[in-house]
């Protein structure tokens, strides 16, 4: 099978700056390189039908040298109609993204930022808190040497509900002092640990300080 | 005459009723009677597909009157009928769960009356690739079901959607040219594009020839199913999208891609030529991909990232190339399918229940709506492969058929298939603690919903109309039906793994499939095994 040379670097040079405009920022040249990578796709299947010129199969004897491969030409057809509806979507929400943000450009995730900067230091897993954290009111040894007692869960631990855990022990130790974070504070402090901006949390040896 | 040549009403039903309901766009409660309605016909057509392929085995449908090797055929084989029956089962559950949400916001504006019609697109595109048996029919089966996603995943139009689906449309657009370049490199090396044909024809090409077209091939699929290093974007789009859609986008289309996979693996390119780089791939995908999910607070991203790591599964199973593996790599795909669209149902209903998807905003869910933490729990346990459940059942097929094969490798991905199996456990158990078990008040930023809400149910029973708004009957209705679903996976998981077992049989035999579309005097050529296999 004979291929036209032209076609072929025409094909190369449209992917090299398809490729290139889709690693941009900017989403219209996203938009360009898409539009850029789906013709160059068209030149490559065209190229899969035989040399430029030929008549399509019109006897059942032509050899297969001889004739043009109708086939290919139907995909084509069908894959520019596809990219033309892709283009004109990705043209809507480009004008939506410019309404919107009144930016041309790929926007960041903000979850992910978010996630990328949490410390790896969790107020509710990592700190110490001396405090009894089971249903049963027990005397315990905290971890700073003294005993510790948890005095209110009782008051309300008829009402039965909460898992073992974390629920009980904050209300609980309202107006009680614990070590969390590395110092001393007020429980209510502790609880609010994880909020944005708080202070309470100590940098510790592994980051934590924002 | 037989039934399964009613094959093509699975596709041209939904983009039929499509067009009824685009015509309807003004009456959104006609609109709603004719998608359910026709989703509901195709369900039963395909059950019927499913019976018939059954008794009497893989069935092609030839289009507009060209035959095989040069026309379009539509092949009916047990793997794609129970692909079907899956997926529209789990589609019309969304729907109705979709049109539960719209009637209790009460939004007939219109950017939502093109739900109906983009969603039965939606339906018919993965319809045609699940029956394609043609790679560029495949291929124009995945835009179809592609470009009703874009639209899917931006409805509404408002910042975030906006900037998840740039994302989401152009790798999948970048995926599509590559697919594409496969495509016309396999009509260039072959000169054909039926699969039954190539199946033949590429395994009389030189073997770089044919590393090259799987490769191409199979990172195509791989981007669009979301196997490792191809998974970046999913994470990043799917969960700004409204919920239903979410939940349909998780169940149906990765499996697409996963599907697409199989057919390369053991149609196209049978014996065991990428099995080793396959197998890494699933690794990283499992491991790599809860990973992720043990650092989210926001539930759905958190079940993305379960997603992408579960695909993990159903790659080792398809990377064994044997019954075993495959039979339980099919069986994990339709378990998985019905969970993870459950799961991200109720994570719905707890946006709307407790305000907030973020487990740093909620608490006590489990008090609040009892229902609600029992439709969660289950298939979250489900999903974490704990014993009764089909994904313990899929889980230890898995690694009965990796124990089965032997290799190290093999042992190294059982270890990791356990691994991850923990740690999604760790992952739920996370969300449950946080979510349904601690006091609304604990929750580091509760949201004024949970807070409220309690204080007005004491007021007395005038409150109660308030509940029912929060969680609609229908919603909760189809998220019961899909608990219940996947339940049922786990009590007929034997009758089941049996027709996963069989497909899996002829799908690695491969001459019911060649014959039924070329004819039954074909030579099925015997699958070259570097390896030797099992």
């Amino acid at each position: 099978m004979s291929v036209n040379l032209t076609l072929l670097i025409v094909m190369g040079a449209l992917y090299a700056c398809g490729i290139y405009l889709v690693l941009e920022r900017s989403l219209t040249r996203v938009l360009l390189g898409l539009m850029l990578l789906a013709n160059s796709t068209n030149l490559l299947i065209l190229a899969t039908g035989g040399y430029s010129g030929l008549a399509p199969l019109y006897s059942k004897d032509t050899a297969a040298g001889d004739y043009n491969d109708p086939l290919p030409q139907a995909l084509i057809l069908t894959s520019i109609v596809i990219s033309f509806a892709v283009t004109s979507f990705m043209l809507g929400i480009i004008y939506r993204t410019w309404v919107l943000a009144r930016r041309d450009e790929i926007q960041d995730d903000v979850e992910d930022l978010r996630v990328a900067e949490t410390p790896s230091f969790d107020a509710e897993d990592d700190s110490e808190v001396p405090a009894e954290t089971s249903e049963f009111p027990l005397t315990m040894l905290g971890t700073d040497g003294h005993s510790v007692s948890n005095h209110s869960v009782s008051n309300d631990g008829g009402t039965g509900h909460g898992g073992p855990g974390e629920s009980t022990s904050n209300d609980g130790a309202a107006g009680t002092t614990l070590l969390a974070g590395g110092r001393e504070m007020a429980a209510e402090q502790a609880a609010s640990e994880e909020k944005p901006g708080s202070t309470n949390v100590a940098p510790g040896p592994e980051g934590g300080g924002k | 005459m037989n039934l399964a040549s009613l094959a093509p009403l699975a596709v041209v039903l939904p983009i039929l009723g499509a067009a009824l309901t685009f015509m309807l766009i003004r009456h959104s409660r006609a609109q709603r009677a004719v998608s359910i309605a026709l989703l509901s016909l195709t369900l039963l057509l395909e059950c019927l597909l499913l019976a018939s392929v059954w008794d009497g085995g893989t069935f092609a449908v030839t289009l507009g009157g060209w035959l095989p090797p040069w026309g379009i055929v539509l092949v009916v084989d047990q793997f794609s009928s129970l692909m079907l029956v899956v997926s529209s089962a789990v589609s019309l559950a969304v729907l109705v769960y979709a049109t539960g949400q719209g009637m209790a916001d009460g939004d007939q504006d219109a950017p939502v009356s093109i739900f109906h019609p983009t969603y039965l697109i939606l339906v018919a595109g993965v319809s045609n690739a699940f029956l394609s048996g043609d790679l560029f029919n495949l291929y124009v089966g995945f835009e179809i079901l592609l470009t009703a996603s874009y639209v899917l995943m931006t409805l509404g139009g408002t910042g975030p959607r906006i900037r998840a689906g740039v994302t989401y449309v152009v790798v999948s657009v970048v995926s599509s040219v590559l697919f594409l370049i496969s495509i016309a490199m396999v009509y260039g090396a072959t000169g054909t594009i039926t699969m039954a044909d190539l199946a033949i024809k590429l395994g009389e090409l030189d073997q770089g020839t044919r590393t090259l077209l799987h490769v191409m091939l199979l990172v195509a699929f791989g981007i669009k199913a979301a196997v490792f290093p191809l998974s970046f974007w999913l994470p990043d789009s799917y969960p700004t999208a409204p919920a239903p859609v979410t939940a349909v986008f998780a169940g149906l289309l990765t499996k697409v891609g996963v599907y697409a996979m199989v057919r390369t693996e053991t149609l196209l390119f049978p014996g065991d030529s990428l099995n080793t780089p396959l197998m890494v791939a699933a690794l990283l995908t499992m491991v790599v991909g809860i990973l992720g999910a043990l650092a989210q607070s926001d539930i759905k991203r958190l079940l993305s990232f379960t997603l992408v790591s579960h695909i993990g599964y159903m790659v080792f199973g398809l990377a064994m190339s044997s019954v075993a593996g495959l039979g339980a790599a099919v069986f994990y795909v339709v378990h998985h399918i019905t969970i993870q669209t459950s799961l991200f149902l109720v994570t719905g209903l707890i946006e709307r229940r407790g305000g907030s998807s973020s487990v740093d905003r909620l608490g006590g869910l489990a008090k609040l709506s009892p229902l609600l933490a029992l439709l969660f729990f289950v298939p979250a346990m489900n999903l974490a492969g704990i014993p009764p459940f089909s994904g313990f059942l899929g889980k230890v097929g898995l690694m009965q058929a990796g124990v089965e094969l032997g290799t190290p490798l093999a042992y190294v991905l059982v270890i990791g298939g356990v691994l991850t199996s923990l740690l999604t456990l760790l992952a739920v158990a996370r969300v449950w603690n946080r979510a349904f078990w601690r006091r609304p008040s604990d929750a580091e930023h509760p949201d004024p919903v949970l807070l409220a809400t309690p204080a007005a149910r004491v007021t007395g029973p005038g409150a109660k109309p308030n509940t029912v708004t929060l969680l609609p009957r229908t919603m909760v209705g189809s998220t019961i039906g899909l608990v219940v679903l996947g339940v049922g996976l786990t009590v007929f998981a034997g009758p089941l793994f049996m027709v996963s077992d069989q497909a899996a049989h002829d799908m690695l035999d491969r001459s019911s499939y060649i014959q039924a579309v070329l004819g039954e005097d074909t030579d099925v050529p015997l699958v070259l095994t570097a390896g030797g296999g099992k």
